[in-house]
């Protein structure tokens, strides 16, 4: 839910706007901006919590360098959200800690599911 | 597979990276640019192509002149590849990227990396809260969104960037509660030797002064000798305060948003990650690939111009790119000595008129220690979240470089690869070894240098 102050518009050139969903609520951003400067825009903060501590974070650089703006970004986890587009129906929510492999824990694994693996290739990072 | 082949392949459509395109093109060349973007300008001319503010005097005359760029290379025959990451190139120039979920492959006979700078490293304590950012973020809000930080606002850090976006937020109406300088005492004095340099580029000087006297009209608080900044969260965790030195007096400012800047480095990342041979540049402290005077690497056939080549800005990015291409193109056999030798006198004499400010900017605007050697409970690695005292004491116990201390605690290990910690570590190992941060090195850059999933490899094989 979003929750801290939005980063406010100037006067902008025309352009299209789009409707994405921010943890669900439909937010109206500008073509050209950002999947993370649609969270900026909605003061959805922190956007996403660390691997190690679970502290959390906002994007900081905004030009692809930093990797705090990862995001979970229509149903896909650990997406940079400053290298993302926002597109009409974008479904981004916030990215919690580490990604989930098939939404289990490799002990919960049993041999079967390997064979009939569900990991898709969109998903798996290296 | 039938790999599409091009004369040059350029990585990077900022000033370096569009002016090397034209240039190269109009010689008949057959050129590609790949841009990690989704439209060109870098970030100096970021959404150039369509800038989201109506009112063009907020960010300026010099950001709108990246449409005289855009517009040459559009001229030019040049084939530009949008939101396209390189993760790697081949010792046989075949470069792959990865553009929407997929990768393909191109093959270059020339290769110019072209891939600008990033912000160095800000660590101090507090600098991991939701509501810190860099100067250049807030900037990157404005030209491509149009978008304004939450107040009250407060900037931190020292270089021109940090006026440049205070004047272009005042001039947007933003509220600035206070800038704070953290340029050491005496920096001033110590780059006045620098200055007869400087004056040989004079509109940038007058720029720089025309900034400070426009905030001081705007009657924005200026805090001067600011040190040890402190963000403070609220109990929800995101941050509420900032407190700072100035002498012996501590005090606090409120904020939701606080934008800090320690000038700009180059992005070694690919550089680094092709093994090309790097200096260590004490004025600049940063690394930079090492280059002859055309900008060609250790690696022949691989070039570096603008920012990426070391810092000198976004008109000396552009010459370069011209020089570039131009030795690229005197290399492949498309004009003569001669020819190349006439052409590139004139812009020669532009860039240089353009490095010749670098040394006094680059005296000035020196970071403070407590930024490049933070103290033991900042954070240096934000992905891996190791702290400064865990490196020293990782060096107490033998380690000798930045290699080792990431195989112990994983800093430089997260997503960003380093990104934001290279240069800080290397110099923490460095200042507690007492040697030279040149003997301490560099992460060991492996490709591929952008995340990528295993299907994308998977497609790559077909």
């Amino acid at each position: 839910m979003p929750n801290a102050l939005p980063f406010k518009r100037l006067p902008t050139n025309k352009a299209e706007w789009v409707t994405v969903y921010i943890e669900g609520q439909p937010v109206k951003v500008r073509q050209g901006d950002s999947a993370a400067a649609a969270v900026l825009a909605a003061g959805l903060q922190p956007s996403r919590t660390t691997v190690v501590s679970g502290s959390g974070r906002a994007p900081y650089c905004l030009m692809g360098v930093c990797f705090e703006c990862l995001l979970q970004i229509d149903g896909v986890e650990n997406v940079q959200g400053c290298m993302t587009p926002a597109r009409e129906g974008m479904q981004i929510m916030s990215q919690k800690q580490a990604r989930q492999l098939n939404n289990s824990k490799p002990s919960d694994l049993k041999p079967t599911d390997l064979k009939n693996s569900h990991i898709k290739k969109e998903d798996t990072a290296v | 597979m039938n790999t599409p082949e091009y004369d040059l392949v350029i990585i990077g459509a900022g000033p370096a990276g569009m002016s090397a395109a034209t240039t190269a093109s109009s010689h008949g060349l057959k050129v590609a640019i790949l841009d990690e973007q989704a439209a060109p300008g870098g970030q100096i001319y970021r959404s150039i192509s369509s800038p989201a503010i109506a009112n063009e005097s907020i960010l300026g005359a010099d950001y709108y002149h990246g449409r005289t760029l855009l517009s040459a290379m559009r001229y030019a025959k040049v084939d530009y590849f949008p939101s396209s990451s390189v993760w790697t190139v081949s010792p046989e120039l075949f470069i792959s990227f990865s553009k929407e979920g997929k990768s393909s492959q191109i093959k270059a006979k020339k290769l110019l990396i072209a891939t600008g700078a990033q912000e160095r490293p800000v660590p101090f304590l507090g600098w991991t809260l939701p509501g810190v950012m860099t100067c250049g973020a807030a900037q990157i809000l404005l030209k491509s969104s149009g978008l304004i930080p939450s107040e009250p606002l407060v900037l931190a850090g020292s270089g021109p960037l940090l006026l440049l976006i205070a004047a272009q937020l005042n001039r947007a109406g933003v509220e600035i509660e206070a800038i704070l300088d953290t340029t050491p005492k005496g920096r001033y004095l110590k780059s006045l030797r620098h200055l007869p340099g400087a004056l040989r580029n004079l509109p940038l000087l007058l720029k720089g002064v025309g900034l400070l006297i426009e905030l001081k009209r705007a009657g924005i608080r200026y805090i001067n000798n600011a040190a040890q900044l402190q963000a403070l969260p609220d109990d929800t965790g995101l941050l509420t305060k900032l407190q700072y030195k100035t002498g012996e007096e501590t005090d606090t400012l409120n904020c939701k948003t606080l934008l800090v800047h320690q000038g700009v480095v180059p992005n070694v990342q690919l550089t680094r990650a092709l093994q090309l041979e790097h200096q260590w540049d004490e004025l600049q402290q940063c690394w930079k690939p090492t280059l002859d005077s055309w900008g060609e690497s250790s690696q022949a056939g691989i070039f570096v111009a603008g920012d990426s080549s070391g810092i000198a800005g976004a008109r000396a990015a552009e010459y370069m790119g011209a020089l570039t291409a131009r030795r690229i193109v005197q290399q492949l056999d498309k004009s003569s000595q001669e020819t190349l030798l006439l052409e590139t006198a004139k812009t020669g004499r532009l860039l240089q008129q353009q490095q010749a400010i670098r040394p006094f900017l680059d005296a000035l605007y020196q970071p403070a220690n407590e930024f490049l050697k933070p103290s033991d409970e900042t954070l240096v690695c934000r992905c891996e979240e190791v702290t400064a005292g865990q490196i020293r004491s990782m060096v107490a116990q033998g380690c000798t470089g930045p290699n080792q201390t990431k195989a112990f605690s994983r800093a430089g290990m997260g997503p960003c690869q380093g990104r934001l910690c290279g240069l800080t570590v290397a110099q923490i190992i460095a200042d507690e070894r007492q040697v030279a941060v040149s003997e301490v090195g560099y992460y060991q850059i492996r490709t591929p240098i952008k995340p990528l999933t295993i299907g994308e490899l998977a497609d790559l094989a077909e």
